[in-house]
C-alpha cells in the first residue's frame, strides 16, 4: 500500500491482572486519515488509546508510532515523540487551577525560545481554531459548558501542531448541534492541517460525518477495518446489530439527505 | 512538510527584505515554526508597510500554525495600512495552514489591564466588608431555617428523621469521645503541673484544686471540646453536604419533595446540640481526673482532699457557666458546616475550599462567642 503508516500495532496484548482486554490485536493507521474506533462498552477502546499514547504498558506486542518503537524507545526519544501527538480526554481533562489560555500554554512552555507574549497569542489562536470565542481564554474550566471544555481540551491537544491526535469519545454528552459542530471541527482540522485522527466514539453520526475508515473492536481484537460502506456488508452479529440497527439507519438517512441537498 | 522533523531539531529561519520597484519582497528561508516564531515575528513586525508586500515562501521547508500566525499578523498590519499582500511560492500544505489560521485569527488583544488604583483598593475593601456582612446575614438565615424546620418537626413528628439523628449522634459524639477525653486529660495534667510550680512558691499548693476546677469547668473543658468538634464535624458536614450538592443530589431531593433543610440540617445540628454538652461533660470529668492525678503526684494533694475541696468550692456555678455555652457552640458549628456545604459549586475544587473555610469559620466563631459569654457572665456577676 502506498499510504504511509503512522501507527502500527502488532500482536498487542493488554491485561489487568488476569482480565485480558486485548489479545493479539493488529491495527494500522495511515497518515492523514480519520480512523473511528467503535466497540461495545468495556471492549477496551479507551485502554487501546491509552496503550498507544503511552499511558499504559501492554503485556506483549509491538507499537510503532511515526516509525518509532514506542515500547523500546529511550526517554528522550519518547519525549520527542510525545510532542508529535496530542491527546484529548473525555471531558477535556483541563487543569482546573488554570484558565483555558494557560491550559493551552502548558505544552508550549517546553518550547525553547518562545517568549511569553507570543505564547499567549498562539494560545489564543489555538483557542479560536477550536471554535471557542476569544473571551473563553480567560475562563476557568469550571466556568465552561461541557462542549466548551471539550473544545478547550482539543485546543490544548493541538498546541504544538501534532501530527496525530487521539480523541476519546469527543461527542459524548454533547447536544446534537454541539456534536455536529464538533464533528465538523475535527473534519476541517484534519483536512486543513493534515492531521491523523484516532477517534474513539460511540456516536454513529460522528462516524458518518468524520471517519475515513472504521475499526471495530470485538472479541479482544480489531475484528474488521474498512469504510462505512464496507461495514454494512460485514457478517458478524455485533457489527450487523451496530450498523444496521434503528439508530444506524437514522444516521445514514441523515447523511444521505445532507448529501442530496448539497 | 517533512514529518520526521520535530521542532527540537528544527533549524532557523532566514528572512530577507528587499525593495523591488513597486513591491517589497519578503523572502523566508528555512523552518518557520513554533521554535523560530518568536524571532521571526519580531523581524516581520519591523517590516515597514508603506508599499505592497510580496511574501515569498518558496524556500520554506516547514511552516506550522505558529509560523502562519506570524505571516497573518504581518498581512493584517499591511492591509490595515492599505497595502496589498501577495503570497507566492507556497505549497498546498502551507496554503492550507495559512488559510486555516487566517480564518481563526483572534482579535488582537487591545485591552491592557489598568494598574490597580487607590480607588480600586478601597473598593475591594468595601466589597470584602459587604461580603462579610452578607455572610453573617446568611448564617442567621440558616439558623432561622434550622429552627423553623426543627419546630415543625416537633409539630409533625412524622417528618422527623430519628434514624439519621441517631446515626449523626454516633458520628459526631461517640466517635469523638477518645480524642476529646485524651485532650482533656492532658490539659488537666498540664494545668496541675504549671499551677504546682507557681503555687509552691507561695506555699499555696492546695489552691491547685480551685485552679483546675475553675479553669476546666468554666472555660477550657467546653471550649477545647468545641474547637475539636469544630475541626472534626464542621468539615465532615461540609464535605458530606457539599458532595451531595456537587452531584446534584440536593436538587434531586427538592424535586422529590424532600426538604434538604429538614433531611440534612436538622438531624446533623440536633445531633451536635445533644452530643456537644455530653462531650463537654466528659472533658470536664477526665480533665479534673488528670489534674487530680498530677496534683497527687506532684504536690501530694490526696484524692480524698481533692474531692472534698472540689465539692466545697464553687464547682456547681462554674459547671453551669461552662455548660450553658455548649448548645450555643453546637448550633454555631452545625450551622456554619451546613451553610458551607450548601455553598459548594459544581467542581471538586470548591468542595475543598469550602471544607477548609468551614473549619476556620467554625473555630473562629466558637472563640468569638466564648469571649462574648465571658463579658456577659462578668456583667451579671456569675
Ligand atoms: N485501570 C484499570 N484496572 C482494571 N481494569 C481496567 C482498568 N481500566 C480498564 N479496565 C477494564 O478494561 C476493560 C476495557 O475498559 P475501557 O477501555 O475503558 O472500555 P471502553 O471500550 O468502554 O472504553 C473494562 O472491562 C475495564 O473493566
Ligand atoms: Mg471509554
Amino acid at each position: 500500500m502506498a499510504r504511509e503508516t503512522v501507527i502500527e500495532l502488532r500482536g498487542l496484548r493488554t491485561q489487568f491482572g488476569r482480565h485480558v482486554v486485548h489479545d493479539d490485536l493488529d491495527l494500522d493507521v495511515y497518515r492523514g486519515e480519520v480512523l473511528g474506533v467503535v466497540g461495545g462498552s468495556g471492549t477496551g477502546k479507551s485502554v487501546l488509546l491509552r496503550a498507544i499514547s503511552g499511558l499504559l504498558r501492554p503485556a506483549a506486542g509491538q507499537i510503532r508510532v511515526l516509525g518509532v518503537d514506542v515500547l523500546a524507545a529511550g526517554e528522550q526519544e519518547r519525549r520527542d515523540l510525545e510532542r508529535r501527538w496530542g491527546v484529548m480526554f473525555q471531558d477535556g481533562a483541563l487543569f482546573s487551577a488554570l484558565t483555558v489560555r494557560e491550559n493551552v500554554e502548558v505544552p508550549m512552555r517546553a518550547v525553547p525560545g518562545l517568549d511569553g507574549p507570543t505564547r499567549r497569542a498562539l494560545a489564543d489562536l489555538k483557542v479560536s481554531m477550536s471554535g471557542l470565542p476569544y473571551k473563553a481564554g480567560d475562563n476557568y474550566p469550571s466556568e465552561l459548558s461541557g462542549g466548551m471544555r471539550k473544545r478547550a481540551g482539543l485546543a490544548r491537544a493541538l498546541a504544538l501542531d501534532p501530527e496525530i491526535v487521539f480523541l476519546d469519545e469527543p461527542t459524548a454528552g454533547l447536544d446534537p448541534i454541539g456534536a455536529a459542530a464538533f464533528d465538523r471541527l475535527i473534519s476541517d482540522l484534519s483536512h486543513s492541517m493534515g492531521l491523523t485522527v484516532f477517534l474513539v466514539t460511540h456516536d454513529l453520526d460522528t462516524l458518518h460525518a468524520t471517519c475515513d475508515r472504521i475499526a471495530v473492536l470485538a472479541e479482544r481484537r480489531v475484528l474488521v477495518t474498512g469504510t462505512m460502506r464496507e461495514m454494512l456488508d460485514v457478517d458478524h452479529p455485533w457489527v450487523k446489530e451496530y450498523f444496521h440497527g434503528p439508530r444506524a439507519r437514522a444516521a445514514q438517512a441523515d447523511v444521505q439527505a445532507a448529501a442530496a441537498e448539497s | 512538510m517533512d514529518g520526521a522533523m520535530a521542532w527540537t531539531m528544527a533549524g532557523d529561519v532566514a528572512i530577507s527584505v528587499r525593495d523591488e520597484g513597486a513591491a517589497r519582497r519578503v523572502a523566508l528561508d528555512g523552518a518557520l515554526d513554533i521554535a523560530t516564531v518568536t524571532a521571526a515575528a519580531r523581524r516581520l513586525g519591523e517590516v515597514p508597510v508603506d508599499q505592497p508586500l510580496e511574501l515569498d515562501l518558496s524556500h520554506l521547508d516547514r511552516i506550522d500554525t505558529a509560523g502562519a500566525w506570524a505571516l497573518c499578523r504581518l498581512r493584517a498590519r499591511a492591509i490595515a495600512a492599505g497595502q496589498a499582500v501577495t503570497i507566492t511560492g507556497a505549497d498546498a500544505n502551507a496554503q492550507s495552514v495559512i488559510r486555516t489560521v487566517e480564518a481563526a485569527m483572534p482579535a488582537p488583544d487591545d485591552r491592557p489591564a489598568p494598574p490597580a488604583s487607590l480607588a480600586d483598593r478601597l473598593e475591594a475593601v468595601g466589597r470584602g466588608t459587604a461580603r462579610a456582612g452578607a455572610f453573617f446575614v446568611e448564617l442567621c438565615a440558616y439558623l432561622g431555617l434550622f429552627l423553623v424546620r426543627f419546630l415543625r418537626s416537633l409539630v409533625v413528628p412524622r417528618d422527623f428523621r430519628l434514624t439519621a439523628l441517631v446515626h449523626h449522634c454516633h458520628e459526631v459524639g461517640i466517635k469523638a469521645v477518645p480524642i476529646v477525653a485524651l485532650m482533656a486529660f492532658l490539659i488537666g495534667i498540664v494545668l496541675a503541673f504549671q499551677g504546682a510550680v507557681q503555687l509552691r512558691q507561695f506555699g499555696a499548693e492546695i489552691f491547685v484544686v480551685e485552679l483546675i476546677s475553675v479553669s476546666i469547668l468554666r472555660e477550657l473543658g467546653i471550649l477545647l471540646t468545641a474547637i475539636i468538634v469544630a475541626g472534626r464535624t464542621a468539615s465532615a458536614f461540609t464535605a458530606a453536604i457539599g458532595s451531595m450538592k456537587m452531584r446534584e443530589e440536593i436538587d434531586a431531593m427538592r424535586t422529590l419533595g424532600i426538604d434538604p433543610a429538614l433531611a440534612l440540617f436538622v438531624p446533623r445540628i440536633l445531633a451536635l446540640v445533644i452530643m456537644l454538652p455530653i462531650l463537654g461533660m466528659i472533658a470536664n470529668i477526665v480533665g479534673i481526673l488528670g489534674g487530680a492525678l498530677m496534683a497527687w503526684v506532684e504536690l501530694g494533694v490526696s484524692p480524698a482532699m481533692f474531692r472534698t475541696r472540689l465539692l466545697d468550692g464553687v464547682m456547681f456555678s462554674n459547671l453551669v457557666v461552662g455548660m450553658i455555652k455548649a448548645p450555643v457552640f453546637a448550633i454555631v458549628i452545625g450551622v456554619v458546616g451546613c451553610h458551607a456545604g450548601m455553598q459548594v459549586g459544581g467542581d471538586a475544587e470548591s468542595l475543598g475550599r469550602m471544607t477548609s473555610a468551614s473549619v476556620v469559620t467554625a473555630i473562629f466563631s466558637v472563640i468569638v462567642i466564648d469571649a462574648m459569654f465571658s463579658i456577659f457572665f462578668a456583667q451579671v456577676g456569675m
